[in-house]
């Protein structure tokens, strides 16, 4: 790989890059069963030089911001590229956010240039927030050709003839702002340093390698921290090639790990789960006689990879299970929320490793990975090389507040400084988890401390976000909390939130309350949804602003038994 | 040739189906997501009918961000 310590920028590293692994393939890209694009690190660089130049003359200067909306695709990864050489700032955006919601965050972002997918730029130019917009050139990949771009440009046709200038940067420079939270409150926008990023690739790199050869299929979307450094910088700084698929449905995603020999691959815990589910039924499928080999081959396989993963052994003992993913998979990373042990545990012990970490976008992705010396599934592995892991205020059983610090550690939220100062402490990101330090050194974590609850599909829900679908409620007042909040559960898993009302007297009655609350409830999406209802007979404690004291009122509900408050919907 | 109602009554039909609900309960402005409380793997399961169904081929982007019937009908109606 590149020496990234050398660089200051991610654009100087990936231009590099492209020259020195230039016979090598970056990128393939299939839809279904056709392979629409195959591109070496020297095609690659003959695409994104001329848009870097279509930037370069459009005015696209140092600082600037340009935000990506799309689906994983190798026009995201050539536009970031041209985006970074240009010295710009790049903004992903989650392609599954509403019009509504893209444009409220290109808004705070300040985004001059927006890079889109026609079916995408199609709803986003019919909403009406576009009027209020400050993006100046909107360039919309393969669009039909007569089709209607509503004063957007071509991506295709976007392109200066003259070779573009680079533009470099500090390795303290904002590399990219990415937003890690909903858009109902306040968007929060981590500004990450070309260090955060060219510091964690180092690190996690030493222990996942990338080498010219290994394949990595990109499946989560690349707006998402774990993919934009595991997708797109850990394997472009390395030589090895990255794989997108233009449908995610999952009779395509399993054909593509042994059409293309996958080597890594990143999947969210509900994706594993379900993975799991399908392997045990289809073990259970079994011929007794047949079952009965497998389970001894798996049984000899844990005691042989007891100490340390032994792929060979793996592939040798349990040839069929390795087959089905190729038979080059190192390891599966699994990112987003977190995971239950057994989950982990199960492909451990068909050979498979999963790489179990813990982190916050804030931190540029990774805190804490394990490193599988041994394998182990009860933890969150050990804090990344560089990366300083400590608990403030501990209890008697060690478990406090995780902080942590190192140079992966975003500058602070863009327009925020208040947000910042409560986040980074003396210098530590304030994690609003609770964890422990083992004996090994290994961070197990025990619940959160802030209101919030993230899903086995990797979504961050912030209580806030979905209050508004209660508004005029017959109530006289409620609000939201995620449960383990008010009632803290030592668990990571199986969140869920709670809406507390505080009925009006002479108004409806709770049956008729839950009935209506249930009809609301149904509109939001089904990860969104509110999971019991809590009626809380006394006034909110506020603010003299009249906004709920949160906290005080999380602290007088806990005196409630969760069980006997919580009428579950 | 179907009409684009014909099309929407049809993909109605199959959702239901595919989901278990009564025919009938389900209506264009709908939002599939929600009112049959899916997600979005299981929407690409959906997907993959509607295309055996009509005999095309339905890129997932270009049906990213559609969440009611009527728009997915549309889409479908134009690849026919």
């Amino acid at each position: 790989m590149l020496d990234l310590t050398a660089y200051d920028s991610l654009g100087a590293a990936l231009r590099d890059a492209s020259a020195r692994f230039a016979g090598e393939v970056c990128l393939i890209e299939a839809d279904r069963d056709k392979e629409k694009e195959r591109l070496t690190y020297l095609d690659f660089q003959q695409r994104a030089h001329p848009l870097a130049r279509g930037l370069q003359d459009s005015g696209f200067a140092a600082d600037h911001r340009a935000s990506i909306i799309m689906t994983n695709q190798s026009k995201w990864l050539i536009s970031a590229y041209a985006i970074f050489f240009r010295g710009g700032v790049l903004v992903p955006l989650d392609y599954k956010l509403t019009p509504a919601e893209h444009w409220q965050l290109l808004q705070h972002s300040g985004a001059a240039v927006l890079i889109t997918e026609y079916p995408i730029w199609r709803q986003l130019a019919a909403d009406p927030a576009r009027a209020a917009s400050s993006v100046r050139t909107v360039l919309v990949t393969e669009a039909p050709p007569n089709a209607d771009l509503h004063g957007a440009l071509r991506w295709e046709e976007f392109r200066g003839d003259a070779e573009p200038d680079f533009v470099p940067r500090q390795r303290t420079d904002t590399a990219c702002i990415v937003y890690s939270s909903g858009t109902g409150g306040r968007p929060k926008g981590c500004m990450m340093a070309h260090e955060c990023y060219l510091s964690q690739c180092v690190a996690l790199t030493s222990l996942y390698p990338f080498w010219p050869g290994v394949r990595y299929l990109s499946i989560l979307p690349t707006n998402h921290a774990v993919d934009f450094m595991v997708g797109f910088i850990g394997p472009f700084t390395c030589g090895a090639a990255v794989v997108h698929l233009r449908t995610l449905r999952p009779e395509f995603v399993r054909e593509a790990f042994t059409r293309y020999k996958i080597t890594y691959v990143t999947l969210v815990p509900a994706v594993l789960k379900n993975l799991q589910k399908g392997l045990q039924e289809r073990f259970a499928a079994l011929p007794p006689a047949k079952r009965a080999i497998l389970n001894a081959m798996i049984a000899l396989n844990k005691l042989l990879t007891r100490g340390r993963p032994r792929l060979w052994i793996s592939r040798r003992l349990l040839p069929q299970v390795h087959a089905a993913f190729g038979g080059q998979l190192l390891a599966i990373v699994v990112g987003g929320a977190f995971s239950e042990p057994q989950n982990l545990q199960f492909f451990y012990d068909l050979g498979i490793p999963v790489a179990n970490g813990y982190g916050l976008t804030e931190a540029c992705t990774v805190i804490t990975v394990n490193d599988l010396k041994p394998f182990r599934a009860d933890t969150v592995g050990k804090p990344l090389p560089g990366v300083e892991v400590r608990i403030v205020n501990p209890d008697a059983e060690g478990i406090g507040e995780v902080a942590a610090r190192g140079r992966t550690i975003m500058s602070g939220y863009l327009n925020e400084p208040e947000l910042t100062a409560e986040t980074i402490v003396d210098g530590w990101l304030m994690t609003g988890d609770f964890g422990r330090l083992d004996s090994a050194g290994h961070l197990q974590l025990f619940g959160r401390k802030k209101n919030m609850i993230v899903t086995e599909e990797g979504k961050n829900i912030y209580p806030e976000d979905i209050e508004n679908v209660f508004a005029g409620l017959p109530v006289k007042e409620f609000c939201v909390f995620a449960a383990n909040f008010v009632w803290p559960r030592r668990s990571m898993t199986g969140e869920q939130l709670v809406l507390i009302v505080h009925p009006d007297s002479g108004g409806p009655s709770e049956e008729d309350l839950l009935r209506e609350i249930n009809a609301r409830n149904s509109r939001l999406l089904n990860y969104k949804r509110i999971h019991g209802v809590v009626f809380w007979k006394e006034d909110f404690p506020l603010t003299a602003s009249l906004k709920i004291r949160r906290n005080v009122l999380a602290e007088q509900l806990a005196r409630l038994e969760r069980e006997t408050a919580v009428n579950s919907l | 040739m179907r009409t684009l109602e014909q099309t929407t009554q049809e993909v109605l039909t199959l959702a239901a189906r595919h989901f278990n609900v009564p025919e009938g309960s389900l209506s264009p402005a709908d939002d599939f997501f929600k009112k049959l409380g899916i997600n979005s793997l299981q929407a690409l399961e959906l997907l993959t009918r509607l295309e055996n169904h009509f005999a095309i081929e339905l890129p997932d982007y270009e049906v990213q961000g559609v969440s009611d019937f009527r728009t997915l009908a549309e889409r479908i109606q134009s690849r026919l």
